[in-house]
């Protein structure tokens, strides 16, 4: 069935030859590694810088960090988390599996994609480069407001405008690979509606990185002609506006979100019916729904901007539409729900992550209806609460959703099976330390504690100790992660069949594990 | 698992011989403070309402995920059913949520509404935001002055016993009489700051070269803090907001004295 050309490296020793490898590499199944492998270095450290912020919190007064250097790690710890760690992270998966899910050989445009992974250590070194630099690292938080970033913003912000604008090339670059492989090089008989659910959450997360990554880029670029080349885009003293800024930051930063999470909703969506023995419920309107968010991420941007004294007329709409997005959001949820109804279900590492995605992303999404009452979210904004909800999206929404394709995956991608019990240690100790993290940020953000704060009044001192210690735990238990990847690399373990799930379904465990380096050759029979 | 058990025995002990010793000084607030002025209380409310209705949705739909995860486990030798596909039961929970929603969007968009009505103000205060300090300026009575935190740098240094009000302490408060309606003017000198007190349900931004409108009509006297908001550079955390809401008559004769002190040319 599966035919192999004789293409398999005869592996020739030395390291310049492993570095040309690496280097050069045009497979699918390479680049995905490579960007899984930086996105996992990148989760380490943007880590640390979160940690160094929990330590200086855990207790009132000035402790381990000066407020100045408090300001970077911040900035760099949301930088480096979103465009380093997270979109990578997907962006490995979607390399390693698509090709796969759909049956082709390789992405539509190999030599991009090897460029658009490289490029992303270049912009990493460039972004890391500035915390060497005289004077300050970029300090004025991930959203990079003016006239904070602009006018006062220190010399470094150039490096942060340059690496922005590489990372930005790189996501734009993978998107119209995904794209193209996922529009033109489906096996025959797969249909766009009988394609996995996954390569559809990634077809719509493409387009979205293709219609936000170039305002974000227009943004930054008006940034720099606002430093060096007098021009006055975000200074009002020049007769421009400092909440143009914010409207095109946000313009690109809500869909930027989608971005964020839709990859995690397709992994998702394939690992749930696969431990429920049971297909997907509703595909279609599965389908339907990541459509109906996509449209919508377009035109809810101004709620992050509530109160930044925009009109009444423009409050009401964006309060709306923002609500609006609850609805097909609930579908999705919904639809998980009914997937495992009268399943077979059984309770695997990945599974476990895919549960406690499905209720604490759940709890993101009550705290984001909540915010998006713009009354109310007079009292939220820029506070911890805000800080509460996005980690909940993020960290075991999006972050739990990357975790759960690694160990759904990894299998797959290395022939060995990782350690079940590891794993579920590696589970529980990450699930108590973000809900003892992140829940008690709710408590913090509604009795009154600003975001972004170095230090905090007495009051607040109980919830900030626990949600240090909550980071500490959840940042131990990533060791465990580590682990366990080490081990399946280094081939450590039980070996993995070719299905690895007994209720998985789809081309991919039609191929061996690990697949040889070139597989699909020929098209795939599709049911 | 019983090592795992023991571990996690292990772990709550700890944390709870860390947190405990707090108790004695420091609260444990998780709420939004229901405030002191109409736009406050029905910030409130809202806030409930909202909080409840995700409570019932979550009760319901993770009831049935975790009778699921009970019922239909693998290892009870149950079979997996076949459907996967309902096209009514899909519509039904499109339309549910979206019924709900407009069951809050209503009193949001009423609260709102009533919270963009700047008009017939009693008194105006300008607030500017400085890097990083607040300047009030009362524009009728001529009054200006700034408002630094005066938290002593030994208390921030863990140097000397930090008082209840550390880091929610200023020099000069904002005094503002009760029961008459407060418009605020909010713009900046420098970057973006936020001013916000909680209790007076009121957050704006400052923004240089803007003027943003709030307005608060506060129900009793006290003293009602807060704090900036939006990241605005170094000293972000050390911005406090003291508002002291005292009578008509203390608010006039506090106006007059600080009318006398700027005619003898001794206000600094």
């Amino acid at each position: 069935m599966e035919q192999t050309l004789d293409l398999e490296h005869s592996a020739p020793q030395g390291f310049l030859t492993f570095i040309k490898r690496w280097l050069f590499t045009t497979n699918h199944k390479e680049i995905g590694t490579l960007y899984l492998l930086f996105s996992l270095l990148m989760f380490f450290i943007g880590g640390i810088f979160a940690l160094l912020i929990r330590a200086e919190l855990f207790q009132p007064g000035a402790r381990l960090l000066n407020p100045e250097f408090f300001n970077q790690m911040t900035t760099l710890h949301g930088l480096v988390m979103l465009f380093l760690a997270i979109m990578p992270a997907f962006s490995g998966f979607a390399n390693w599996m698509i090709p796969l899910m759909i049956g082709t050989p390789d992405m539509a445009m190999p030599r991009m994609n090897n460029w658009a992974f490289w490029i992303l250590p270049v912009a990493a070194i460039l972004l890391f480069s500035t915390l060497f630099m005289d004077g300050s690292a970029p300090n004025f938080g991930w959203t990079m407001y003016a006239p904070l970033s602009t006018t006062y913003g220190p010399a470094s912000t150039d490096y942060l405008i340059l690496a922005i604008h590489l990372m930005g090339l790189s996501s734009l670059m993978g998107a119209i690979n995904i794209i193209v492989t996922l529009l033109n090089l489906r096996t025959p008989g797969m249909t766009m509606m009988k394609m996995p659910i996954f390569c559809w959450s990634w077809l719509v997360t493409a387009f979205l990185l293709i219609g936000v990554m170039p305002v974000l880029a227009a943004a930054v670029t008006m940034m720099l002609m606002d430093r060096h080349f007098a021009t006055s885009f975000f200074s009002a003293a020049g007769g421009g506006d400092p909440l143009l800024y914010q409207h095109l930051f946000w313009f690109f930063g809500h869909p930027e979100v989608y971005i964020i999470i839709l990859p995690a909703f397709g992994i998702i969506s394939q690992i749930i019916p696969t431990f429920s023995r049971k297909k997907l419920f509703g595909y279609r309107f599965m389908v339907y729904a990541l459509l109906a968010i996509a449209f919508l991420s377009f035109i809810v941007w101004v709620h992050h901007m509530f109160v930044t004294g925009v009109p009444l007329a423009a409050e009401l709409f964006f309060m709306y539409t923002t609500m609006l997005i609850a609805v097909p959001t609930g579908v999705k949820v919904f639809n998980w729900v009914t997937t495992m109804y009268r399943g077979a279900i059984s309770f695997e590492t990945p599974m476990l992550f895919a549960l406690a995605f499905v209720i604490l992303f759940t709890i993101g999404g009550f705290s984001g209806v909540m915010l998006s009452m713009v009354p109310a979210d007079f009292q939220y904004q820029d506070t911890y609460f805000v800080v509460a909800h996005f980690h909940y999206v993020l960290v075991p929404g999006a972050l739990f959703g990357a975790i759960a394709g690694a160990y759904y995956w990894l299998p797959k991608m290395t022939g060995v099976m990782y350690s079940e019990r590891l794993g579920q240690w590696h589970f529980w100790l990450s699930v108590i330390g973000v809900n003892l993290t992140f829940f008690p940020m709710h408590f913090l953000g509604l009795a009154g504690m600003p975001r972004r704060v170095a230090d905090y009044s007495l009051q607040f001192a109980n919830f900030n100790a626990i949600a240090s210690l909550g980071a500490f735990l959840f940042g131990f238990a990533q060791l465990f992660f580590l682990y366990i990847i080490i081990q399946a690399i280094r081939g450590k373990g039980k070996k993995a069949s070719a299905k690895v799930w007994d209720g998985a379904e789809g081309l991919e465990w039609t191929l061996s594990s690990p697949p040889p380096l070139h597989s699909f050759t020929t098209p795939p029979k599709f049911e | 698992m019983d090592h795992v058990k023991r571990f996690f025995l292990v772990f709550f002990i700890l944390l709870n011989l860390l947190v405990t010793p707090r108790l004695a000084f420091a609260a444990w607030q998780t709420n939004m403070p229901i405030g002191v002025t109409p736009i406050s209380h029905a910030i409130y409310h809202l806030h409930m309402l909202v909080f409840w209705i995700c409570v019932g949705i979550a009760i319901v739909v993770f009831s049935i995920m975790i009778y699921s995860l009970i019922r239909h486990r693998k290892s009870r030798g149950v079979n997996a059913a076949e459907f996967h596909e309902h096209f009514f039961l899909e519509i039904a929970w499109a339309i549910v949520p979206f019924i709900i929603l407009i069951v809050i969007a209503t009193p949001a968009t009423k609260t709102l509404i009533q919270m963009n009505d700047n008009s017939d103000p009693a008194l105006t205060i300008k607030v500017t935001g400085y890097q990083w300090r607040w300047r009030y300026t009362y524009l009728d009575q001529g009054i200006d002055f700034f408002s630094n935190l005066s938290t002593p740098t030994q208390e921030l240094q863990n140097q000397a016993k930090k008082n209840p009000w550390y880091l929610l302490e200023v020099d000069h408060p904002l005094i503002v009489p009760i029961h008459k309606k407060i418009r605020f003017l909010f713009t900046s000198n420098d970057v973006i700051h936020s001013w916000w007190v909680p209790t007076l349900g009121i957050k704006r931004d400052t923004i240089p070269g803007f003027i943003n409108e709030a307005w608060a009509k506060i129900e009793s006297e006290g003293v009602y803090r807060g704090q900036c908001a939006e990241l605005c550079g170094t000293n972000h955390a050390f911005m406090p907001i003291v508002v002291k809401a005292v009578t008509e008559k203390d608010f006039n004769l506090w106006v007059k004295q600080q009318s006398g002190e700027l005619l003898n040319g001794t206000n600094t």
